[in-house]
Order: structure tokens, then C-alpha cells, then sequence
């Protein structure tokens, strides 16, 4: 609770110090406010409590995954040094914003009500349709931003028909009660219970950007400036998918053979959608893009293994995960900006003219794809253990193994073109001290749980 | 204690290397690699080889609710792989010297950062943590062939990584599935694997899946055809790396986490890999004898060399696993000396190409000699270090089936014609315009090739000096395998 307390507070001062009209102060604030956010959130920790009747609940799931969101808005927000020096007017909302749709962020991972759930999503997701559109006069910033408006609010409304729906049938959007209805009563069997759990898993399906509700993210990830995108593949994601896992574990796990079947249909293609679909990319910015649609469908593994190891390896996975693709998005940003390129050319020779900046999006990459040496791979690891508690999945990891040989080749591309190919264009990619401060911690994390992966690994 | 160290103390000195500027980066990554192989030997100085528990052996929890250790030790298997990593990576390190490699502080730093990777496998008793040091020997030796390798390195090296990759994550999914038939709160150390007795169907299929993994790292036919390009392509000390060290993590692979682990699995298939392996052999040498490039030729000797040594290991009989160990180390100390030698004609002619070689002989009595000295050793010929191998592991496959060493026999021949046709092409006859004024052994080759070709004649003659090591081990591992 005093982390959405905080954040909105913050988000209003971040609102009101943008009239003084000195952009230099809101990077520095924005950074104090998160780190108060961070440290304020931890407090929390082993002291479950409840608001408003049940509205929200506080445990260490919702504090988990509250640290790793307001820790990756602190990585991603360095990057943002740029807006700063182009003087965008701005600048002051879209901090705010951010502050904002974190908040929104927070409730997703700490509701105890349907409705609740439903708030957060919509705190998020508008902030984030503002914020798509924020390159105002760039063409595909205003398709992004339509785009994911249109889409979004489609599939919002979606979500509360299926809310309502299991309303309906159980007279409660109260997650216990719901869990606990379906048991006693012949919830499990209604038919109005069960459209209304497949058309909430739509819903939040397409939040995720799992298949096949994924056709918006490759443009929309495109077209949004960079430093949202990073916001919107990791934060938007992991709050999402937390969401998602608590209330199929809250509310639907005496319906698990219902979902499960549906479930694993969506887990498999958003797999062979995102790798698939990466391979083929030549901008990085859409590779990445398919990397979070593929990432999505490794989260839902663990999520269908459905096993007391399952919210731990999402927890370490969405850890991981934002972690290397803020970095991975970072470097692209910096790259781009730079190169006006975001095409595997643009990263030709960064080896050579940046090192730093290669090996951090090399280690960066080398996580994503999940080899041992980065927390990438126990990620993928913890998933693969959870899902194979059960053995007769093993075909699923079998298929997520097949796939994520797939996936090297694809994050491998970019690690070739920065030390393998000659650069064209020799030009030294500027990048300020703190910047590369915050690349170097990205990146000392990363190996750190690549490493010792029992520091956070065992905490849920 | 002693293993932590020689685990850890490349990676360290790696570290420091990479700080270095210029070339002063060789000399302490040279340094520092013979201190790593000192250490070996007084590893081996307090070895006992009588005792088949894991010796040196340190187990404290890595992920520790998971029931997952940091959990190594060496038993005598073990040491031996040890000390050929740590004997070798000091002269393919001095072998590199004459090379002016761009950022040498990053090249050195990454030989040494593989060899952490390599003594790692060598020495983990727990499968994840093997696996962990598995991808960890990969990634340097991806590097150092793709940034400093030849004009197709991009594609060739790519091609190499994924493909093993591809193969070690099924290793990877055949742990985690083994690691939850353990009783209780799950263990994935070796020895609980050990104790596993699953039903024969499922020792089946994970069989392939580590097979698979280890049978692309040897490589084993048909899963071989990354490997004459990769060597080709990568610089001679990542070829000396790749084919004297890293294939033998997948012998001894199969030797630690397949044969005692799936034994049913083995016994259904064993025969299959036997073909596969005979095929290898006489395959190779066939396609070896047709070729005009000395480092694919000796790529595909490799092939024929390594397919010796799976079929022996597969026959699961005691000549046929002291073979296979001891042939490890014999092939490893020879295809080092090849490659170096001709690195040494490369660097000096800018070809490989046999028929533009020739009448190197004349000028160069010292390179002679150990060229021929290293063949000898490589064809097998007694008193060499390539006849112990070789006699143990045929017997062991003609105690197997009859014609299958009588077909596997056939390496030592086809073995001869390749080997004497290269040195005739290359060495005698007349001098071509690219050997003109070929100048003989500098100091520092010198220094390379006498430690190998000293071994070459301590293995052909005093075999028993390292069989005895690994026989104990050997003889634990066949009552285990056969319980």
C-alpha cells in the first residue's frame, strides 16, 4: 500500500515540478522517488496486510514483483537522458506517466478483487497508450499509439466480459471467493463460469501479448519510442503475468483441467510465434519485439506447470528477463539514436568502438537466450524444472528446448554483427557516465544470479 | 581444497589478463597456465588411485532448497582429463606466441577463462553444475574462433555453436527429468543419478538425449559435419583447443552421466553406436585420404580417431574403457603436435594445400623429426603412445563382435595411407615456390614440441604410468554400469 501511495504522490510532484521548467531536476527526482519506492516496498516484506476490505492484499507476492517493476523502472529510466537533452517540453509528463502507470502496475500483482485487477490494468494500460504516442511527430509513434489504443481497450473490454461473466456465475469478484464457489458449488461445470474464464484468459492473454493475440506488438513495439517499448516489454509484461498466475492460482485452480487445455494451445504457438517470428526480422527493435512474444510463452510454461515451483520461477524469470532486455533495449536506444539505424547493420563494429556497450548487449543477449553464465539460463532453467515436475510434459520442454536453440540464433545475430563485423561507420556512439553505470550494474547483476542464483531464487 | 583452485584459478587469471595492455598479456597468461598445471601435479602427487570415491572432493549447496550442489572431486578418470587440460592449454598458449593476435589481453584471457570450462566438466559431480561448466568451455572458444578465425568464420563457427547448443539442451532436459526420479526432496549429484533404476523404456529415450548432447561434441557420425570447417576456420590455438581438449568432454561425458546413469538405455543401443562409430572411422579416413588441405585432413583423422574411441567405450569391457581413456589423452597430445606443425608450415608458406607443399624435409632436420614422431604416434605404431590406445580399444571391440574390429581395424591402415601420403606430399620431394627457403624450428616451437613428443614415447612405453591411474576408476564404473 505505501508503495501506490508513494507512487502517485511522487507521480503528482513529478507533475507539478515539470511547471518550473527545468528539465535537468527530473531525471535526479524521478531516480530518488523510485529508490524510495524500492526501499518503502521492501518493508512490507513477511507482513501480509489488507485494504479496504479485501480489495488489495500486501503479501510477498505482491512485494516480490512490486521490486522487481519499480527496479526496472529505476534501470530504464537513465536511458531517458536523451529526452532531456532535446529539450522536450514534456518531458515532466512522461515521467509522471510512468510513476502513474506503475501504480497501475502494483495493483495488478497485489488485487484480491476482479475489479481491482480490472483498475490496474486500466491505470497501466492508458498511461501507456499516451505514452506510445509521445514521438508526436513521428508517423508510426501515432500508429503505435492508435494501434494499441484500439486494440487495447477491445481486449480491455473483453477482460470485463469475462469478469462479469464469472460474476455471474459465482456471485463474487472476490478471488478467494471465487476459488472457493466453484468448489461447493457446480461452478466448474457452468457454462457461463467457463466462457467466462476463457474470455478472461483472452483478455489478459493479449496484455501479455501471447499468441495468437500478439498481432499488435510487433508495430506497436516499433513505433513506440524506445524507452517505452523497454517499459512495455518488461514491466507491462511482468505485472501481467503475475497478475495472470495469481488469479488462476487464486481464483481457477479447482478448475485447472478446464483452463489447462486452452492454456497450453496459447503457451505452445505464442512459442513458435515469437521464435519463428524473430528469426525472420531484420530491425532489431521488431526481433525484440518477437523475443517478448516468445518470452511471454516461456512465463506461461511455468504458469501451466502449476506447482509450488511456479510463482518462484516466474518471479526469477521476470527478473532475468527485464533485466537483460532493459539492457538489450538500452544499447539499441543509444545505437539507434546514434546511427538512426535499428537494423543488425546499426550494430556493426560496436565491439570495436564501444566495447563496453557490445558486452553489455552481449551479456544481455547471452541471458535472453539463456546460456549458463547469466540468470537467463537458470530462468529458463527454474521454468523447465517446474514444468517437468510433471514428466509427461516432457514434449513441452522439448519443444521450448528446440525453440530456444532458435532463439540463439537470433539474439547471436546481434553479438556477430557488434564483434564479427567490419563497421561501415566507425563513429564512437556517445554515451554519458551514468548511462554506462547503469549498463555495467545491468550487466554485473545478470552474470551475479547467473552465478549464484540462490540469492533471490528461494524467496517466494 | 585443491580442485576448487584448479577450477578457479584460470578464471582469476583470466581477470588479470584482461586488464593487461599489449603484449605483455602472454607471458602472464603462460605463466599462469603452468602454475595451473603445477598445481595439477601435486594434485596427482597426493592421488591415491586405490580409492574410487571422488578424491579432493568439495560439496557445499549452490541452489540449495533445490537440492542442487557445487559439488566437485576426481577420481582417477577425472585427473587424468586434468591433467591433459593443464598439460596442454601452457604449450597451446606458447604456441600462439608467434602470432600477432589483435587484443591479445581479450585472446589470452578467453584460453584461460575455457579452461575454468573445461577442468569444471572434468571435475563436477552434479549434473547441473556439469552441465553449467559444459556451456561455459563453449562460449570462449565461440569467441576466440569467431573473432580470429579465417574468412568463413562467421558462418562456420555459428553453425558449430548452435549445433552444439541445439544438442546440450536435450542433455539439459534429460537432467532436469532424471532429477525428479530422485527419491525424496530430489538431488541432481552423480551419485543419486547412479542409484536411479529406471524402467528400460524411459532409459531409452533419454539414452538419445544424452547421447545426442555428447555425440555432436566428439563428434560421432553423422552428427560430425560442423567439425572439419570449424577447425578449419578457427585459429590454430582454437583448433589445438577444440580438438585436443573440448571433444574429450564428450567421451568423457558419456563415460560420467550416460554409461552408469542409462545402462539399460545402453544395452539396447550400444550396437547401434557401434555401427555408427565403425562408420565414422572408415567414412573419415576415406574422405581423409582425399584431402588436399592438411588442417582438414587432420580434421577428418580426428573423426576417424575419435569414432575408435566410442565404439570402445561402447563395448563396455575393461580393455575397451582403459583404451578409450588412455587414447583420449595419446590422441589429444598428438592432434595438438599436428595442428602446431602445421600451423608452423602455414605461417611460414601461406598454404595448406598439400600439393603446393613440398621438399620441406630438406632444410628443417628438427621439424622433421617431430613431425614424423607425432605421426608415428598418430598411426599407432608401437612404442608410441597411439599403439597403447589403439590395441586396447580393438581388442576391446573384437571381444564386442569379430567383424566389427576387423572393420575398426581397418583405421590403423587407412590411418597410414593419409597420414604417409601427407608427409610424402608435404615433406619430401622438390621444393615448390612456397617452401623455398622454409627456415627450421625457432626456439620457442622447440619448447612446444619436445614436452609432446616426451609424452608420445612416456605413454608408448610406460603406459602403465596412467593406466594404473584410471584403472580403479574404470573398474568402479563397469561394476556400476553392470549391477
Amino acid at each position: 500500500m505505501t508503495s501506490i501511495i508513494l507512487l502517485s504522490v511522487f507521480g503528482i510532484i513529478n507533475l507539478f515540478v515539470g511547471f518550473l521548467k527545468s528539465n535537468r531536476i527530473l531525471l535526479p527526482l524521478a531516480l530518488l522517488f523510485l529508490a524510495v519506492v524500492f526501499g518503502a516496498n521492501l518493508f512490507n516484506w513477511n507482513d501480509t496486510q489488507s485494504y479496504f476490505n479485501n480489495m488489495l492484499t500486501i503479501d510477498n507476492y505482491a512485494v516480490a514483483f512490486t521490486g522487481i517493476m519499480v527496479l526496472s523502472t529505476l534501470l530504464l529510466i537513465p536511458f531517458s537522458q536523451r529526452y532531456i537533452d532535446t529539450k522536450d517540453e514534456n518531458l515532466a509528463e512522461y515521467y509522471s506517466l510512468l510513476l502513474f502507470s506503475l501504480v497501475g502496475a502494483v495493483m495488478m500483482v497485489s488485487y484480491e478483487n476482479l475489479i481491482m485487477l480490472f483498475v490496474g490494468i486500466e491505470i497501466l494500460s492508458i498511461s501507456m497508450y499516451v505514452l506510445a504516442g509521445s514521438d508526436k511527430k513521428s508517423l508510426r509513434s501515432n500508429e503505435a499509439a492508435l494501434k494499441y489504443f484500439l486494440m487495447g481497450s477491445f481486449f480491455t473490454g473483453v477482460l470485463l466480459f469475462g469478469m462479469v461473466m464469472i460474476y455471474g456465475a459465482t456471485g463474487s469478484f472476490n478471488i478467494t471467493e471465487i476459488g472457493a464457489a466453484q468448489v461447493s458449488a457446480d461452478g466448474v461445470t457452468n457454462t457461463m463460469f467457463v466462457l467466462g474464464l476463457l474470455v478472461t484468459i483472452i483478455g489478459i492473454s493479449f496484455k501479455i501479448s501471447a499468441a495468437p493475440f500478439h498481432f499488435w506488438t510487433p508495430d506497436v513495439y516499433q513505433g513506440t519510442p524506445t524507452l517505452f517499448t523497454s517499459y512495455m516489454s518488461t514491466i507491462v509484461k511482468t505485472a501481467g503475468v503475475a497478475a495472470f498466475y495469481k488469479l488462476m492460482a487464486s481464483a481457477f485452480a479447482a478448475s485447472y483441467t478446464t483452463w489447462f487445455p486452452t492454456l497450453i494451445a496459447i503457451t505452445v504457438l505464442t512459442l513458435v510465434v515469437g521464435n519463428i517470428g524473430a528469426v525472420v526480422q531484420k530491425n532489431v527493435k521488431r526481433m525484440l519485439a518477437y523475443s517478448s512474444i516468445s518470452h511471454a510463452g516461456y512465463l506461461l510454461m511455468s504458469l501451466i506447470a502449476f506447482n509450488e515451483r511456479s510463482d518462484s520461477s516466474i518471479f526469477f524469470y521476470s527478473l532475468a528477463y527485464s533485466t537483460a532486455t532493459i539492457a538489450a533495449f538500452g544499447v539499441l536506444k543509444l545505437v539507434a539514436d546514434q546511427r538512426k539505424d535499428e537494423t543488425f547493420e546499426a550494430f556493426n563494429g560496436l565491439g570495436r568502438t564501444n566495447p563496453l556497450l557490445a558486452f553489455a548487449m552481449t551479456v544481455s543477449m547471452m541471458s535472453l537466450a539463456g546460456i549458463p553464465l547469466t540468470a537467463g539460463f537458470f530462468a529458463k532453467f527454474f521454468v523447465f524444472a517446474s514444468v517437468l515436475e510433471d514428466a509427461n510434459l516432457m514434449w513441452l520442454v522439448v519443444i521450448a528446448v528446440l525453440l530456444a536453440a532458435v532463439g540463439i540464433y537470433y539474439y547471436f545475430k546481434v553479438v556477430i554483427a557488434m564483434y564479427m563485423r567490419p563497421a561501415e561507420n566507425q563513429e564512437k556512439v556517445g554515451v554519458n557516465s551514468f548511462t554506462s553505470f547503469t549498463l555495467i550494474f545491468i550487466t554485473i547483476l545478470t552474470i551475479l544470479l547467473g552465478i549464484v542464483p540462490a540469492l533471490v531464487s528461494d524467496i517466494l | 581444497m585443491i580442485t576448487a583452485l584448479l577450477l578457479f584459478w584460470p578464471a582469476l587469471a583470466a581477470l588479470v589478463v584482461l586488464l593487461l595492455k599489449g603484449q605483455g598479456a602472454k607471458k602472464v597468461a603462460f605463466v599462469a597456465a603452468l602454475v595451473e598445471f603445477a598445481i595439477a601435479l601435486f594434485a596427482t602427487a597426493g592421488f591415491t588411485p586405490e580409492v574410487t570415491a571422488p578424491q579432493y572432493a568439495l560439496d557445499i549447496p549452490w541452489i540449495a532448497s533445490a537440492g542442487i550442489g557445487f559439488s566437485i572431486g576426481m577420481d582417477g578418470i577425472s585427473l587424468l582429463m586434468v591433467l591433459l587440460t593443464t598439460f596442454l592449454i601452457p604449450l597451446i598458449i606458447l604456441s600462439a606466441f608467434k602470432h600477432d593476435y589483435k587484443n591479445p589481453n581479450v585472446f589470452y584471457a578467453l584460453i584461460l577463462f575455457m579452461q575454468t570450462g573445461l577442468i569444471g566438466v572434468f571435475v563436477s559431480l552434479d549434473a547441473f553444475l556439469f552441465y553449467f561448466f559444459w556451456e561455459v568451455a563453449l562460449i570462449p572458444i565461440y569467441f576466440i574462433a569467431a573473432i580470429w578465425g579465417g574468412e568463413n568464420r562467421i558462418k562456420v563457427t555459428f553453425k558449430f555453436f548452435v549445433y552444439t547448443i541445439f544438442g546440450s539442451l536435450f542433455m539439459l532436459a534429460a537432467f532436469v527429468y532424471l532429477y525428479f526420479q530422485t527419491p525424496g526432496t530430489h538431488t541432481s549429484n552423480v551419485n543419486a543419478f547412479y542409484q536411479l533404476a529406471l524402467d528400460s523404456s524411459s532409459q531409452g529415450w533419454i539414452f538419445w538425449f544424452l547421447f545426442l548432447a555428447f555425440a555432436i561434441k566428439m563428434p560421432v557420425f553423422p552428427f560430425h559435419t560442423w567439425q572439419p570447417d570449424t577447425y578449419t576456420e578457427s585459429p590454430a590455438p582454437a583448433t589445438m583447443l577444440l580438438s585436443g581438449i573440448m571433444l574429450k568432454m564428450g567421451i568423457y561425458g558419456v563415460l560420467r552421466w550416460l554409461l552408469p546413469v542409462v545402462p539399460l538405455g545402453v544395452s539396447q543401443w550400444d550396437e547401434v553406436v557401434l555401427i555408427l562409430s565403425i562408420i565414422g572411422i572408415v567414412y573419415a579416413s576415406v574422405i581423409a585420404i582425399r584431402q588436399q588441405d592438411l588442417k582438414r585432413l587432420i580434421a577428418y583423422s580426428s573423426i576417424a580417431h575419435v569414432g575408435l574411441i566410442s565404439a570402445g567405450i561402447f563395448t563396455l569391457n575393461e580393455q575397451g574403457l582403459q583404451g578409450g581413456v588412455i587414447q583420449m589423452l595419446s590422441h589429444g597430445i598428438n592432434v595438438v603436435g599436428l595442428f602446431f606443425i602445421i600451423d608452423i608450415i602455414y605461417s611460414r608458406t601461406k598454404t595448406r594445400e598439400i600439393s603446393s607443399l613440398g621438399g620441406i624435409t630438406q632444410t628443417t632436420p628438427a621439424l622433421s623429426i617431430f613431425f614424423m614422431i607425432l605421426l608415428l604416434g598418430s598411426v599407432a605404431l608401437p612404442l608410441t603412445n597411439g599403439f597403447v590406445g589403439e590395441f586396447l580399444l580393438l581388442s576391446g571391440v573384437f571381444q564386442f563382435n569379430n567383424y566389427f574390429g576387423a572393420i575398426a581395424g581397418l583405421t590403423i591402415i587407412l590411418g597410414a595411407v593419409y597420414m604417409l601420403r601427407m608427409f610424402q606430399g608435404v615433406m619430401f620431394g622438390n621444393k615448390s615456390t612456397h617452401t623455398e627457403g622454409f627456415t627450421d624450428l625457432t626456439f620457442t616451437e622447440m619448447a612446444v614440441l619436445i614436452p609432446l613428443v616426451i609424452m608420445v614415447f612416456w605413454i608408448g612405453l610406460f603406459p602403465n604410468t596412467f593406466l594404473s591411474i584410471s584403472e580403479p576408476a574404470v573398474i568402479n564404473l563397469l561394476s556400476i554400469i553392470k549391477r
